[in-house]
């Protein structure tokens, strides 16, 4: 099958930042294709331009076969939306939301509430479809916005940052939609995230940081590219550069604690407890995850668990801020 | 066809949205008698127009007055909502759908005039009140051109909104522009009295040209008892003591060719939006 969305040097520049440095991948039909990166790496950026919001610097990128920056009416028909902030009327019912939505897309007015109710319903949402949105909490805004994003059937679903500030369960839950949702219609998931632990989710994972795709591949690909396991050490200042020195390894410093990648860690352990001692004090092996991928592409921790003030904004937004007065 | 369906969707959730917010009703129902008692009535009893022939109060003359300024101001808001809408989001759902710009402009300008109409209407009720009676054909004419009024200044709002990036910016237009458009359109003063440099720019004001043809419709079919014996349309005498300089066609053909520009502005404010 031919590529769903393909990118040839995608630029952005805002003035002189450069958002996005020349950009080329291909997602195929049917992917789950997950963009993960840190705070202003670029991920909002690429979707605004794929889905037609924002027209890059330079570079091509096509959508379903169309060119997104000549056939943006082509491109908009075939994909849905998930923004990253909140983007519902509050003031309209959730069922309101949805006809809104259904129409200006031209769906059918035969098939318009079945598929309303059906995609309420995979969201769980149809006992609340007349309620006004100003009243959801912030997870169901979100499903409902997923809802929406699905209603015209899409063939690609862009979902940017989906499970930001939400609960555990309501994050599996949107997960297993997800999934679902590719299995029964095939639709294209492209989706940012900077949750590393959500990211094994997809079945390609592009990493970015400072606009540049840093690498491409399969979660389990990319966590074997590391070459063993990670070895994470407690001891003094200086380990981190005499670890390096005498094992010529690549060692990242984060909170007190050193980690590096190892071949056989386990029977590494006895032998760097030998060179080194009465410096360390403390010493764990384990299986690498997408955050030691992503600390050794970068140099840098991507903060996985906390949300950082500005998800906490965007949460706080999307919980008040819309009670849309004029 | 499926632009047509845009500009109904666009409008549809305009019309709903306004009338469900409880707060903006209110001040629909409570804006127009609060304009025309206290601003009319108040104003009445201190002022007499120089140029008035023995029938016109000065309430007489506000009124159409007043229905424009309600008309603006109703339209002005519905048209800057736009700013709200970026505010909180709902506008990229908007923009990223597969319908035209224009389209989008075209169904928030319709839904704004609609509301403006419809507050037109309640203030038409008040007729009586001031001593002006209708016609069920004059109220049609006078809702026509309400319409075209309200539809070319919610585009102004809409043109100068999809431009903007904060609410703060809006205050400025409010007291820059918006006001002045009120205070030289000669729904408070006509006109005839104002001073030379204030003439020329009562005539660049296109709602001058509104509030002309508001004055001559609603003056139309109330008969004047004449101090010498017999009747004589209200608007006539307004006609003659220069109340009312245009021809309702003049009038209506400025509105309309404001109206296409600024609906044309409009549309390619939102094409330019992110
Ligand atoms: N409208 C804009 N004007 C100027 N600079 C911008 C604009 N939008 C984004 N940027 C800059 O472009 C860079 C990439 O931003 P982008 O929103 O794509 O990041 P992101 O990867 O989505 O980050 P986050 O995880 O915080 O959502 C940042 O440096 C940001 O400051
Ligand atoms: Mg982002």
């Amino acid at each position: 099958m031919s590529a769903i969305i393909e990118t040839q040097g995608l630029i952005k520049r805002y003035g002189d930042v450069t958002a996005l440095a020349g950009i080329d991948l291909v997602v195929q039909p049917g992917e789950i294709f997950g963009f993960l990166g840190p705070n202003g790496a670029g991920k909002s950026t690429a979707i605004k331009i794929l889905s037609t919001l924002l027209k890059p610097t330079a570079g091509r990128a096509t959508l379903a076969g169309f060119d997104v920056a000549s056939q943006p009416g082509k491109v908009r028909q075939s994909i849905g939306m998930v923004f990253q902030d909140p983007s519902l009327d509050n003031r309209l019912t959730a069922e309101e939301n949805l006809q809104f939505h259904a129409m200006l897309y031209h769906v059918p007015r035969s098939v318009r509430q079945d598929r309303i109710a059906r995609v309420l319903t995979m969201v769980d949402l149809l006992d609340r479809r007349k309620d006004l949105v100003s009243i959801f909490s912030g997870g169901m805004k979100r499903r409902l916005e997923i809802a929406r994003g699905l209603l015209h059937e899409p063939q690609v679903l862009f979902l940017d940052e989906p499970t930001v500030g939400l609960d555990p369960q309501t994050r599996a839950a949107i997960w297993e939609h997800v999934r679902r949702l590719r299995s029964e219609s095939g639709v294209t998931v492209f989706m940012t995230t900077h949750y590393m632990d959500e990211a094994e989710n997809c079945d390609r994972i592009a990493v970015i940081d400072h606009g540049k795709l840093q690498a491409l591949d399969t979660p389990e690909a990319l966590k074997r590219s590391l070459g063993g396991e990670t070895v994470i050490i407690t001891g003094d200042a200086a380990l981190q550069g005499d670890i390096a020195e005498r094992y010529g390894v690549p060692v990242q410093a984060s909170e007190g604690t050193v980690h590096f990648q190892m071949a056989d860690a386990a029977q590494f352990v006895p032998r760097v407890v030998a060179d080194f001692p009465g410096r360390i004090t403390a010493i764990s092996v384990k299986q690498p995850n997408l955050d030691d991928v992503f600390m050794h592409l970068t140099g840098r921790e991507i903060r996985a668990e906390e949300a950082t003030p500005l998800d906490r904004m965007r949460m706080m937004a999307r919980r008040w801020g819309s009670q849309g007065r004029r | 066809m499926q632009a047509i369906q845009a500009i109904y969707t666009i409008w549809l959730r305009e019309f709903k949205v306004s009338i469900r917010e409880r707060s903006r009703l209110v001040a629909m129902f409570a804006q127009p008698l609060l304009y025309l008692l206290v601003v009319g009535k108040g104003l009445t009893s201190a002022m007499t127009l120089r140029t008035a022939p023995g029938g016109i109060d000065y309430l007489k003359f506000m009124f159409p007055g007043i229905i424009g300024m309600s008309l603006l101001f109703t339209s002005i808001f519905a048209g800057a909502s736009t700013i709200w809408d970026r505010e909180f989001g709902f506008l990229k759902e908007v923009l990223v759908a597969p319908v035209s710009r224009g389209a989008v402009a075209l169904g928030k300008s319709l839904g704004g005039a609609t509301t403006a109409t419809i507050q037109a209407i309640i203030l038409l009720a008040l007729a009586p009140v001031v001593g002006v009676s209708l016609t069920a054909a004059v109220v049609a004419k006078i809702l026509v051109v309400a319409f075209l009024i309200s539809f070319a200044v919610t585009s102004l709002g809409v043109a100068i909104a999809g431009r903007m990036k904060s609410m703060q910016g809006f205050q400025m237009i409010m007291n820059f522009l918006v006001m002045p458009l009120y205070f030289l359109s000669g729904a408070m003063f006509p006109l005839s009295t104002a001073p030379g440099w204030m003439k020329i720019l009562m005539r660049v004001d296109p709602l001058t040209y509104g509030v002309d043809a508001l004055r001559g419709l609603v003056f139309s079919s109330t008969l004047i008892q004449l101090p010498l014996g017999g009747t004589q349309r209200l608007s006539v005498l307004a006609r003659a003591t220069g109340l009312i300089r245009w021809s309702l066609g003049f009038d209506v053909g400025v509105i309309t060719v404001v109206a296409l520009v600024l609906a044309a502005a409009g549309a390619m404010s939102l094409s330019g939006a992110e």
